[in-house]
């Protein structure tokens, strides 16, 4: 077992009650970062995000350095930071938007500078009422303190920062789809290409997206330098990573962990993060990387939390959200319930995802209510080959986001690996688990 | 114009829209506005909302009626949404779900007779650590057994956790207080210097401006 002594990067200041309030941060080095920053050239500071190889941690694990660097050059550009986190059992920006909302500000701030823009928005979920009042309350403090607004700290550089909620829609986590959202309309992603909002985004303008989490390492970067944060991990997953553990664990939790020095096992079993199967069961399944990620069943266990590797194995770490299932699970009902998520979902922009997961849904909500027929499980299929033609990993795409290519993933790795679960469902007319 | 929203939400409303580059942007915050005051979206605050950002009834309807957490039909004093998506469901949420149907005698979707609560069948909440959980009116609550459900009701029907949970539609009860100005026309004219100065400083020829807004009409 390798629980390994990695600083804590974003979760340093949670033993505090008061962690969320200037005071405390200010007194466990809260903005040092951006002081740092502002005596450092724009393009030194994206010089330490490139080296430090910081992932994206919203869910597609994109290079921020490289993101930063694809900006289209312009007289107005926007840096927008997407808090909209919907992807099921991931908590992460929950807990950071909540406990550290300073942490998130100064990364914003830090990013402003490297990118020079002068206006920043925080999307953030609507659902997190605390959370957007903690926030509000930080940008507030942080006006008050120079950390944001006109001439920060005195050195000539300004950025303003505006709070925006969501309203509820999963759809909105997509970028493109936020920025529709952030201009007032419905949230409905935009067509590709441009496939980057650094060309065209918000308004037409330039803009640069980035999560929660990512932004929230910053300030730890440009502190401790690029180089520190790259020689945690291995290879391009560097750093450390929260992780959210949710479904039949002991400690269902978020845990930051080093990159790649841990295993799945590690965080499912050990003491300290997830402390084993609830009752002492059996696993059956885990979902490594959110719903739209394919199942992983025990013989995975042994992988290392590490984008490379997961993806190679045929799934993803995605949004860093692994959801265990042990041996009591309906597999029929696990996959339902996801579909019924992604049915309900659907912004209803294309055909193939606004109809295909309604079928999808109908489908396994008679299996395992007792009506399922004998070709059920080929029609499935067939409608997930319409969906996501293959149905292959990566996914092959006929919409114009990644949602409806994601609904086949969670059916087919349960059919797969479960089919004679489903087959009892329709053989003996019910759910064999109720 | 006419006068359903209150001179406190029109004032507050007003200060949303300075807060951005373009006013449409500031229609989800100002919906939320609405549902503080009428804890639903009302078609007299909707034609408001539309006359103060320069929009049609049916553009600001057609927006808001994407969103789970914009209501077009009133809703109880207390909304009680129930996750019951894989985390929780894994957890008992279902059955927390069949509890609360019990125990307020309504289906997900439906409103208790007296107007008190209204009960949701909802997506992933993000607090998995605590399943199953619920929000009422967007405030957690983890770990819910029926009996702490229970609890909970007649907590809510006594007037226990006002604190804790406003009425329906409050959601961001922190205002941005500091500073650009937040009064329209100071800050509209500090947004314009600040952005001037930042372009000089990124010394950004304009010939490099592209063609990114071309066609996007914004305003």
């Amino acid at each position: 077992m390798v629980i390994t002594q990695a600083p804590r990067i974003v979760t340093s200041r949670l033993g505090y009650d008061d962690s969320h309030t200037l005071e405390r941060y200010l007194a466990t080095g809260g903005y040092e970062g951006l002081r740092k920053t502002l005596g450092m050239t724009p393009e030194a500071v994206a010089a330490q995000v490139d080296a430090a190889s910081l992932l994206g941690r919203g869910g597609a694990g994109f290079p921020a350095g490289r993101k930063w660097s694809m900006l289209r050059k312009a007289p107005t550009s926007y840096l927008v930071v997407n808090g909209d986190e919907s992807e099921p059992a991931t908590f992460k920006d929950h807990l950071l938007v909540e406990r550290d909302p300073h942490q998130l500000v100064e990364g914003v701030v830090i990013a402003a500078y490297a990118l020079q823009v002068s206006q920043a928005f925080i999307y953030l979920r609507g659902e997190f009422a605390l959370g957007l009042e903690r926030v509000q309350a930080a940008v507030n403090e942080a006006y008050a303190h120079g950390a944001i607004g006109k001439d920060i700290f005195g050195s000539g550089f300004s950025v303003d920062l505006v709070v925006h909620p969501g309203a509820g829609a999963y759809i909105c986590g997509e970028e493109t789809a936020l920025l529709e959202s952030l201009e007032g309309k419905r949230g409905f992603p935009r067509i590709k290409p441009p496939y980057f909002p650094a060309v065209i985004g918000l308004y037409g303008e330039p803009t640069v997206v980035n999560n929660v989490e990512t932004l929230s390492n910053l300030p730890w970067i440009v502190t401790n330098g690029g180089a520190a944060f790259a020689a945690l991990g291995e290879g391009r997953s560097t750093g450390t990573r929260l992780f959210a553990l949710a479904g039949h664990v002991r400690n269902p939790g978020v845990f930051e962990i080093e990159m790649a020095k841990t295993t799945f096992r590690d965080l499912i079993y050990a003491p300290v993060l997830g402390g084993g199967i609830s009752g002492g069961r059996e696993l059956k399944a885990i979902i490594p990387g959110g719903v739209s990620a394919p199942w992983f069943g025990p013989e995975h266990l042994d992988l290392p939390l590490d984008q490379d590797a997961v993806g190679q194995a045929g799934s993803m770490l995605g949004s860093g959200s692994i959801v265990v299932m042990d041996e009591t699970t309906c597999m029929v009902k696990a996959a339902w319930r996801i579909t019924r998520f992604f049915w309900r979902e659907s912004c209803g922009e294309c055909t193939p995802c606004r109809e295909g997961s309604g079928w999808l849904e109908k489908i396994l909500h008679r299996i395992e209510n007792g009506e399922g027929r004998e070709d059920d499980l080929e029609l499935l299929m067939d409608a997930c080959d319409n969906l996501a033609p293959g149905v292959s990993w990566p996914p092959q795409q006929t919409t114009i986001c990644v949602l409806g290519s994601s609904i086949p993933s969670s059916i087919a790795s349960a059919i797969r690996m479960f089919r004679d679960d489903f087959l009892l469902h329709i053989k003996e007319g019910g759910c064999p688990h109720v | 114009m006419s006068t359903h929203l209150s001179p406190q939400i029109l004032a507050r409303a007003n200060e949303l829209v300075a807060l951005y580059p373009h006013p449409r942007s500031a229609l989800i915050p100002i919906c939320h506005l609405a549902q503080e005051q009428d804890g639903w979206l009302k078609p007299e605050a909707i034609e408001e909302i539309a006359e103060l950002l320069g929009l049609t009834a049916a553009e600001v309807l057609g927006t808001a009626s994407f969103y789970d957490m914009l209501h077009t039909e009133p809703v109880g004093k207390y909304l009680v949404s129930v996750c019951t998506n894989i985390a929780c469901m894994l957890r008992g949420a279902y059955e927390l779900l069949e509890h609360a149907e019990t125990r307020l005698d309504v289906h997900p979707g439906g409103t208790t007779p007296d107007g008190e609560f209204t009960l949701e069948d909802a997506e992933c909440l993000a607090d998995c650590g605590r399943a199953p959980c619920l929000q009422v009116n967007h405030r957690f609550f983890g770990d819910v057994t029926p009996e702490r459900f229970d609890q909970l009701v007649e907590d809510l029907s006594a007037g226990r956790l006002a604190d804790e949970v406003p009425q329906h539609g409050t959601l961001n009860r922190v205002r941005r207080t500091i500073g650009l100005d937040v009064d329209g026309q100071t800050l509209v004219a500090e947004r314009t210097a600040m952005a001037d100065a930042m372009a000089g400083r990124a010394n950004t020829p304009q010939s490099d401006a592209g063609t990114g807004a071309a066609g996007k009409g914004q305003d």
